[in-house]
């Protein structure tokens, strides 16, 4: 391994802007007659819109326009789209409502946005935006995704009983069988709570439109632009891709929440070309991320575990009511079904599962992928019925699972997917030893003393990454392919810029990707640039999520690597007058066997781009190479988490004192990167299960939780130090032998909080965020029971 | 609009100002500092943390009028003569950032830490002290490592 090659614990090259200061965040753009943006949002749940009175603008007002839906209309400017298509166990299609960029007669949610106002200032944009005048008739409205089928909310035409589909996925006959052999059934009710992502940094856009060429250029805090420009173009009808740049410069941080195409971008582009191009600038207030980003998660699941007499699982079943929100936001549909359903067998060979997934409208924002997306939400109803089954049968909850684990590859799950390589004990026995499993029994007798209860609990996680063959995918009802492509341009001085479909907002990609580029070329890491987030520069790609980047987006650009090198050598071959079948690279030096001819990397790339030495009808001038690359399969990285807790009796708070990962991403490029993705994932994995929770009034539909200080945040102080480690089993369907590490630590991290929780108080389940009230009321109920 | 001026990362600088901007805004906007950033409208994630008179302070949360005559130091004047500070050094050496964008706020709040509690910082400390710095990347680990660190360092 060189110090700059895969593997190594390179220094971020990325790092010197952002700690200086000068990072480009979109909000930190400013163009020409720039002119800024101010959405008046429904302060109701569910309401028509009756009328808007536009007040007579005076001069210091600073209006330059105000649009409705009515102007949406006009335009013929379409609504956003859910780019997943569901069928309902009857076979019929999803019931997906319109979702106009302005609303259209009826507004669903708090926050929804009604009309835009522009101004010269953002104070002026604001201010004449509390003047406008809406007069909205109230209608029933429904929060709780539990209640929303039978509620009188009727949120959209299209979908009765407020129901977006009735999905299923596995074997009812097999699985009912098995129950029928069960020695015993563990049934366990859980909520996955709903969470609000929160990247720090909050949305904005820069639209514009420029009257000369008739061309739109947006600057957009995406995961995705390509994406982004593909679904303005085609559904939003607003121009042809070629007469639009998307740019996604710096981005501080998505988690999900920033694939999706939003209202307020598309706004900012089309109001553009309305007030004669003129730039518009968008921002969000952090109230308005509360509002109106995309929300995660909200579950409510019954589920049911059969065991034969030595605790082997025979089947597993459940029901699942999934929270859409309002409105079917860019991947919905596809979070509580294909990313959730399919990862129910977790690390165990369950001969049959069945799952119900029920999807439901509320006046809630819309939920769709957040860190994890459906996945957390499949963990957690398996390693919690896991545990709460191994206490039942009192049977110790590590054996349960090692009795249980696929131990052999490939293993086809009853739920789709085939599980390419893994080994789980691996990781358990290795993070038992770190956690000192054996010692816990003292560790709590020790706590006892100071008055503490003490708890641990597991999760041994799987995932599904590297999202995903595209054939695979469009045949479950996605409405993209989801392969990732690059292109490789070595310049005549041998310096290398990779172009790439992928987005990094905080990954890392600038250095990561440029290892790979170091360690296959041979070239110094600082000889290497990666260009990505501007649609005008990479052909195209589907950028970042679902740890994707890795497994697919450094594929392609191997891939393109191959090309380059296999070129290279032809070009060698001529300068050094050889047969190309006798030229070797290593490296970064190109060599004729058996000879002490030689050339380094830099002086083909020259020879390449002069092209004196070689016949232009045969080979190419330049050196240049793309590529895409469409995964072949799934990745399955899985570990496991173990999550040790002290609560005090007499505050009900929980500190977590000792935490221990062992994780298999499969190959690592970076271990320091990788660590800190661990790290991050696991803190919010630990804010949905102490500290997070989204709440809205059940009466007036109003978000409760609609700032920092409601929506409490996981802080320095709510985690520990974190131990981490890595067992290894490469990934067969790429190259690399990469599998993803982005999401597992908000995967695992509930689970085994809540497992310890439990475990600690004594209790079956408790609801998540386990905050001190709940643990304080939870102490209380045992033991006034007790009493 | 009043007519401020105060000195930032040791230059002269003025400006014109209505009474309600913030020194946020003044940095952002009017003297095109965009390394301190906005994370929040209730003065609770820290992105915004400068240095007023050598004290750390939240300019989302001060008027930018009250600030006429100050010293102000933001992320952008840590580096001296083209040298980075121990703190971002340390940062970059221990990884304490990923999207970067709470970044320029944890490494004013970490200096003014050292600032008043000295070179020696226990875990526990540091912890506690950013109470009121959110990072939603790093889960704080390397945060809290690199903060040790670049106290020693400074
Ligand atoms: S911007 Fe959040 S505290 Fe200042
Ligand atoms: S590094 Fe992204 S918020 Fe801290």
């Amino acid at each position: 391994m060189s110090d700059t090659g895969i593997g190594a614990r390179v220094k971020r090259k990325e790092d010197h802007r952002f700690i200086t200061g000068k990072g480009q965040y979109t909000d930190d753009i400013n163009l020409k007659d720039q002119t800024y943006a101010y959405f008046v949002r429904s302060p109701y749940a569910h309401a028509t819109i009756k009328s808007i009175k536009i007040p007579k603008w005076k001069p210091e007002d600073g209006v330059v326009g105000v649009f409705t839906g009515d102007h949406v209309a006009e335009d013929k400017i379409g609504g956003l789209i859910c780019g997943w298509m569901i069928h309902s166990k009857d076979g019929s299609p999803m019931k997906a409502g319109p979702h106009p960029i302005l609303a259209q007669g009826k507004v669903r949610y708090v926050g929804d946005h009604v009309a835009v106002v522009v101004a010269e200032s953002k104070e002026q944009a604001k201010a004449a935006a509390a003047r406008i005048n809406v007069s909205y008739g109230e209608l029933p409205h429904v929060v709780d995704a539990a209640k929303a089928a039978k509620s009188a909310a009727q949120i959209h035409d299209v979908a009765p009983n407020n129901t977006v589909f009735e999905w299923s996925l596995g074997d009812k006959t097999a699985t009912d069988a098995a129950f029928s052999r069960a020695h015993h059934v563990t049934k366990l009710d859980i909520v996955n709570n709903r969470l609000i992502p929160n990247a720090m940094e909050p949305r904005a856009a820069i639209g514009s439109w420029d009257a000369g060429n008739d061309h739109y250029t947006l600057y957009t805090t995406s995961q995705n632009p390509h994406v982004a420009r593909l679904v303005i173009s085609a559904f939003h009808g607003l121009a042809p891709e070629h007469k639009l740049r998307v740019i996604a410069p710096d981005v501080g941080g998505g988690f999900g929440s920033k694939i999706f195409i939003y209202a307020e971008e598309v706004v900012c582009v089309w109001a553009s070309k309305r007030i004669g191009g003129r730039p518009i600038k968008w921002t969000a207030e952090r109230t308005e991320s509360f509002l109106a980003d995309a929300h995660g998660r909200d579950h409510v699941t019954h589920a049911e575990l059969a065991m034969d007499a030595q605790g082997r699982i025979l089947g597993l079943k459940c029901h699942t009511i999934a929270g859409m929100g309002a409105y079917l936001s860019t991947f919905a549909s596809c979070v509580p079904t294909y990313l959730y359903a399919t990862l129910l067998s977790g690390q165990y060979a369950i001969p049959a599962i069945y799952a119900e997934v029920d999807a439901v409208y509320t006046n809630t924002a819309p939920v769709d992928a957040y860190r994890g997306a459906g996945r957390p939400e499949a963990t957690y109803v398996v390693e919690r019925i896991v545990e709460t089954a191994a206490r039942e049968m009192k049977i110790d909850p590590a054996e349960f699972r090692r009795r249980n684990f696929v131990k052999s590859f490939p293993h086809q799950t009853p739920v789709i997917m085939t599980y390419d390589a893994g080994d789980y004990d691996a990781s358990l026995e290795k993070a038992l030893e770190i956690a000192d499993y054996r010692g816990f029994a003292q560790r709590k007798a020790a706590a006892a003393k100071k008055g503490k209860l003490r708890g641990i609990g597991f999760a041994n996680y799987i995932e599904a990454c590297g999202i995903a063959p595209s054939a695979a995918v469009g045949s479950l009802g996605a409405g993209v392919g989801l392969w990732e492509s690059a292109e490789v341009r070595v310049n005549p001085v041998g310096t290398v810029e990779i172009l790439t479909g992928s987005h990094s907002h905080g990954q890392g990609h600038e250095t990561t990707f440029a290892q790979l580029v170091s360690d296959r070329l041979g070239v110094d890491i600082n000889t290497v640039s990666i260009v990505h987030g501007d649609t005008d520069k990479v052909q195209f790609g589907m950028g970042t999520y679902g740890s994707r980047s890795g497994a697919v987006g450094m594929t392609a650009i191997a891939k393109a690597l191959d090309k380059v090198e296999a070129k290279a050598k032809k070009v060698a071959a001529h300068v050094m007058e050889a047969a190309e079948g006798d030229i070797e690279f290593k490296n970064g030096t190109f060599s004729v066997k058996g000879t002490d001819k030689k050339m380094a990397f830099g002086e083909v790339a020259l020879a390449a781009y002069v092209a004196h030495k070689f016949p232009t009808s045969e080979i190419e001038p330049g050196l240049k190479e793309s590529a895409f690359h469409d995964p072949t399969n799934f990745t399955f990285p899985a570990g496991c988490h173990i999550c040790e807790v002290e609560i005090d009796r007499d505050t009900g708070v929980t500190e977590i004192v000792n935490w221990t990962a062992v994780d298999d991403f499969g190959t690592v490029i970076n271990p320091m990167i990788v660590e800190g993705q661990v790290h991050g994932g696991i803190t919010q994995g630990v804010g949905q299960a102490l500290t997070e929770g989204c709440v809205y009034d059940p009466d007036s539909g109003q978000l409760i939780t609609g700032s920092y200080m409601d929506y409490c945040m996981p802080r320095a102080s709510d985690v520990p130090s974190f131990k981490l480690d890595f067992t290894e089993t490469k990934c067969p369907s790429n190259p690399l032998g990469m599998k993803g590490c982005g999401e597992a630590g908000a995967i695992a991290a509930p689970a085994a909080v809540m497992n310890a929780v439990t475990d600690a108080l004594g209790v079956r389940d408790l609801p998540m965020p386990a905050s001190p009230h709940t643990v304080w009321k939870a102490l209380h109920a045992t033991k006034m029971a007790a009493e | 609009m009043s007519a401020i001026s105060m000195k930032v990362n040791g230059k002269a600088v003025c400006g014109t100002v209505e009474p309600r901007t913030l020194l946020v805004e003044f940095l952002r906007e009017n003297l095109g500092l965009t390394g301190t950033h906005v994370g929040c409208d209730t003065s609770q994630c820290g992105a915004c943390v400068v240095h007023v008179n050598g004290k750390a302070i939240k300019s989302c949360t001060a008027l930018a009028v009250a600030c006429d005559g100050a010293e102000v130091t933001t992320v952008e004047g840590l580096a001296k003569n083209g040298k980075l500070h121990p703190m971002q050094e340390a940062f970059r050496e221990h990884h304490g950032l990923q999207c970067g964008f709470c970044t320029p706020g944890m490494l004013m709040a970490a200096v003014d830490l050292v600032k008043r509690k000295g070179k020696k910082l226990d875990e526990a400390t540091i912890r506690h002290e950013l109470e009121g710095n959110i990072c939603r990347c790093t889960g704080y680990h390397n945060i809290v490592k690199a903060i040790q660190a670049g106290a020693e360092n400074m």
